[in-house]
């Protein structure tokens, strides 16, 4: 069966991102290292995706230093927030409507 | 998009979610070992207490010997040592089975919420030791404890929230009724510990 994408959010088709903001919803902040621990990927995968949503300010990034290593701290801002809760009652929609 | 497509967006969320926000990799078995320590550490901390008193026959309800008081803290220390590097040691174990790291966000922010209760209540037992009430150190090892956990328990798994309730209960019923502490704190440390790590192992290890 096959089910119209329109009301989708372009950014969230992706696995790795949709992974990322769920993450970070769920959570005040996470760091990259601990991101590519929990989902499994690549540096420099995880990277090209994270610059994805931070170009829709769908998250706020925070550069910062421990020592000389570099640790950047990434959080959902209010607009991802709302883009995934639409995402998600989309995905509820969709559900919704397989049942009728 | 197919349907089971859709299933699976919405089960690689919530996984996703529950993983960022609970270290799920506490071993059952620790709780075990714990509480076979802490009866150990009891059985050999009544002896102490009732050999000093010429056998069974008679019950102080207050111990109020600083010779016993300090051997029974050191044993207690001990214990405690021995089973959080046994918790440390499985849990870093378990970590490694299921392919997780053991140091993450999570685990530090439930390290964090366990301290916190724990080193105000052992500095507050430490201080009531040097000021010589020796009664409410049972209870307030139980009650702190189970402060601990139930402040950790939204790190982890929610079952560790009940093992707090319970510890918190029992020790309000061990402040209440003062001299039957070491009954108390085997029950506590010993007997729940072994309850909870079994129920653990069974319910999430295999």
């Amino acid at each position: 069966m096959k089910i119209s994408l329109d009301q989708f959010d372009k950014a969230f088709e992706n696995r790795i991102r949709l992974q990322v903001m769920s993450v970070l919803v769920a959570n005040e902040s996470y760091d990259f290292n601990s991101l590519k621990d929990l989902l499994n990927v690549t540096d420099g995968n995880l990277a090209s995706h994270l610059k994805a949503l931070e170009k829709e300010e769908y998250i706020n990034v925070n550069k910062s230093f421990i020592g000389r290593k570099p640790n950047t701290q990434y959080s959902a801002s209010p607009k991802g927030r709302n883009a995934f809760k639409k995402h998600l009652e989309a995905l509820e929609n969709l559900i919704k409507q397989q049942k009728l | 998009m197919k349907e089971t497509d859709l299933y699976s967006e919405l089960s690689s969320i919530r996984n996703i979610m529950e993983r960022s926000t609970k270290f799920i990799s506490l071993s059952g078995l620790s709780g075990i070992l714990a509480g076979i320590y802490a009866i150990i550490g009891a059985a050999i901390g009544y002896s102490i207490v009732y050999s000093y008193r010429g056998g069974l026959r008679y019950r102080n309800y207050y111990v109020t010997d600083r010779d016993i008081i300090w051997q029974l803290f050191f044993i207690a220390s001990g214990i405690l040592i021995l089973s959080i590097s046994t918790g440390v040691f499985l849990t870093i174990r378990q970590a490694k089975k299921k392919g997780e790291h053991f140091w993450n966000p999570v685990s530090k922010r439930l390290l964090g919420s366990l301290a916190i209760p724990l080193i105000a209540g052992g500095l507050f037992i430490l201080i009531q030791m040097i000021r010589g009430e020796y009664g409410v150190i049972a209870s307030a090892c139980l009650i702190f404890y189970g402060l601990a956990l139930v402040s950790g328990s939204q790190y982890t798994f929610s079952d560790v929230k009940w093992l707090g309730f319970c510890e918190i209960a029992l020790g309000l019923i061990a402040a209440s009724l003062p001299g039957f502490g070491i009954v108390f704190w085997t029950i506590g440390f010993g007997v729940l510990h072994i309850i909870y790590g079994a129920i653990m192992h069974f319910k999430y290890n295999q």
